[in-house]
């Protein structure tokens, strides 16, 4: 051991580079730990499209279709329920769906590629619930307004295009997947002309 | 032979020495009243959640595809398995009820005050640790309420802007909750956050032991140490460590050793709550759908909603507040306001009198509004939101955070009653 004196500037450098280059390894090392997190291959897998055949689709009705663990909508619409999307503009939070929750081939009033055909993830906006299809008897919750969704969570409603009522908890419209018809009867959920 | 084993033991690990230090020579004030029951109920009832929990992982399955059957298996086949399970769900709602009288105490006879703040900090660190534990602990049996409880909770974080989505897409480790989801609280739940928990007890612990428990007069037990004899105090019978003491500078005063007098006195508390637990556990063990909800006797559906999602009781305060907000964002941080008002109490506080004996009416008033006001919250959180609920939910909200505003404003030059010069 010599008796030298201790070079203060010396130490607080080695001081200060151990420590950075500690701390990089230490982040470093983080990284697998905290990307372990993300979804694996498989659940990535499992996300890929679903088709969906519509054939048997009657007027009116809705089919859930599963896709990515969530449930996606196809509604054929009457004509008596498209007339009701462009009546209410004023009670609806976002009627033009100026919101990115939609594909630009669904930004229009049905917010759809088809008028009749409504393709939707059946996910409240809010917090994530599936709202009920009220197929009638929907005045209940809004005012002339005879069919529409509403969310037993906290009470949000939609109208038959998904746009949500303002005056309720749900901050914008229902998500549409991308989506394209294969063929007149078969949707492709998850993928559009754009990504395929 | 017993003394030549502890002495052997003593000269390689001050165990008696810190037996003394922290329970047998540990001065605790003579006045303790039933409210101070609720800290050794809670460690009790974290032993019984760790040996229960343990117990239970043995026979429980953490798959999406398992779990709820293996739940079932407890409840049926396992011998015994009904009587761990029902410890360990009633534990959970046993642990929030010994906690938040545990705190409410604290508010009352202002024990987070100087010097007990890091104390506080560290109590609420710990209610902030036990309300992650219970909320990944009710998505392990997989049953309906689970999964949507769930989905509704981890959206919350999707509304952080910029980063949401992707954030909550790596809670989930999937795009909906799914068995990876399900792996990993179990593996929070069992084992990341109890380690947590039980290091963040022990040092709440150490820093209660450092500035000495509050009671309820709120004046202090230790003074310094000026000759003056003090008449009738009952410390002087008792031999304290020389720590509490530090060398005959400190005198105590109205304090008697924790051990045995308050082991003895806690263990009434402990007949008393078992007397209630044993109860729920035996003739109410689904606490009539409050502890144990109906839609979770249903396995997890991820295509269908239950009629009214509601979370367990002891979230539902927090919760009220989330949807009395008509903005997601702003629900989202009033809900985490909530509770961080809470742990800045000791310096929104400003009264240099602590207890709620020797304090205004005012002060009085306003530690009921926010009684009131708590379990308002926690009733209309469990209700299904109509507008006229809605209504309450954002007038109690509002009553709950003006006490925390209120008290900031009058406890700078509050008018107290004059504090007693000795514990009654």
């Amino acid at each position: 051991m010599s008796n030298a004196p201790v070079d203060h500037g010396r130490r607080r450098f080695l001081t200060i580079a151990t420590s950075v280059v500690g701390g990089v390894g230490a982040i470093g090392a983080a990284v697998p730990f905290i990307a372990s997190w993300n979804p694996s291959e498989k659940a990535k897998q499992a996300g890929a499209a679903v088709t969906a055949d519509i054939s048997k689709l009657e007027d009116g009705q809705l089919i859930r279709v599963e896709w990515r663990g969530k449930p996606v909508w196809i509604v054929k619409r009457t004509p008596a329920m498209l007339e009701t999307l462009t009546n209410f503009d004023d009670k609806l939070r976002d009627p033009a769906s100026e919101d990115p929750q939609q594909p630009d081939y669904a930004k229009n009033t049905h917010r759809s590629k088809k008028p009749e055909i409504f393709v939707a993830v059946g996910i409240c906006t809010h917090l994530g619930c599936s709202p009920t299809y009220i197929m009638k008897d929907f005045e209940a919750q809004v005012e002339g307004m005879p069919s529409g969704f509403f969310c037993p969570c906290h009470g949000s409603t939609y109208d038959m295009a998904g746009r949500v009522f303002s005056g309720v908890p749900a901050p914008k419209n229902l998500m549409i997947p991308p989506y394209m018809f294969v063929d007149d009867t078969t949707i492709l959920i998850g993928e559009d002309e754009g990504t395929a | 032979m017993f003394k030549n084993f502890m002495s052997w033991i003593e000269y390689r690990m001050p165990f008696m020495e810190k037996m003394n230090l922290h329970v047998m020579q540990y001065p605790a004030p003579k006045n303790f009243n039933f409210w101070y029951f609720f800290g050794s109920l809670a460690m009790l009832v974290l032993v019984n959640q760790i040996l229960t929990g343990i117990w239970l992982t043995m026979n429980f399955v953490p798959s999406a595809e398992g779990a709820f059957a293996s739940v079932e298996y407890i409840m049926r086949d396992v011998e015994y398995g009904w009587l761990l399970r029902y410890m360990h769900s009633t534990g959970a709602s046993a642990f929030f009820v010994v906690v938040y009288l545990h705190m409410l105490r604290g508010m009352m006879y202002g024990s987070y005050q100087k010097p007990r703040e890091l104390l506080w900090i560290f109590g609420m660190l710990i209610f902030l640790v036990l309300m992650a534990e219970a909320f990944m602990g009710y998505l392990l049996p997989w049953g309906q309420m689970s999964f949507w409880g769930a989905q509704v909770i981890i959206s919350i974080f999707g509304v952080i802007p910029v980063i949401g989505d992707d954030l909550t897409l790596w809670i989930r480790g999937d795009y909906v909750i799914s068995g990876a989801t399900l792996n990993r609280f179990f593996a929070l739940h069992v084992i990341a956050l109890p380690l947590v928990l039980v290091v963040l007890v022990f040092l709440h612990i150490i820093a209660l032991h450092e500035v000495g428990s509050n009671n309820p007069d709120g004046i202090d037990v230790k003074r310094e140490n000026n000759g003056e004899k003090i008449e009738n105090n009952v410390s002087d019978k008792f031999t304290f460590h020389q720590y509490f003491t530090k060398g005959g500078k400190k005198i105590i005063v109205d304090a008697i050793p924790f051990h045995p007098y308050y082991t003895v006195k806690d263990i009434v508390g402990v007949v008393g709550f078992l007397f209630i637990f044993c109860f729920v556990i035996f003739f109410a063990p689904e606490g009539g759908g409050y502890f144990l909800e109906p839609p979770n006797f249903e396995p997890a559906n991820p295509m269908k909603t239950p009629d009214h999602i509601a979370p367990v009781w002891y979230f539902t305060p927090f919760y009220a507040i989330l949807r009395a907000v008509p903005d997601q964002l702003f629900g989202a941080i009033f809900m985490f306001l909530a509770i961080l008002f809470l742990a800045l109490l000791p310096w929104l506080d400003r009264c240099p009198v602590r207890s709620v004996r020797y304090r205004s009416t005012l002060h009085k008033a306003n530690l009921v509004n926010f009684c009131i006001s708590f379990v308002a919250l926690g009733v209309l959180g469990v209700l299904p939101a109509t507008p006229f609920y809605t209504l309450l939910a954002q007038i109690f909200s509002f009553t709950y955070f003006a006490y925390f505003g209120l008290l900031w404003f009058y406890s700078k030059n509050e008018k107290t009653k004059p504090l007693p010069v000795r514990l009654s």
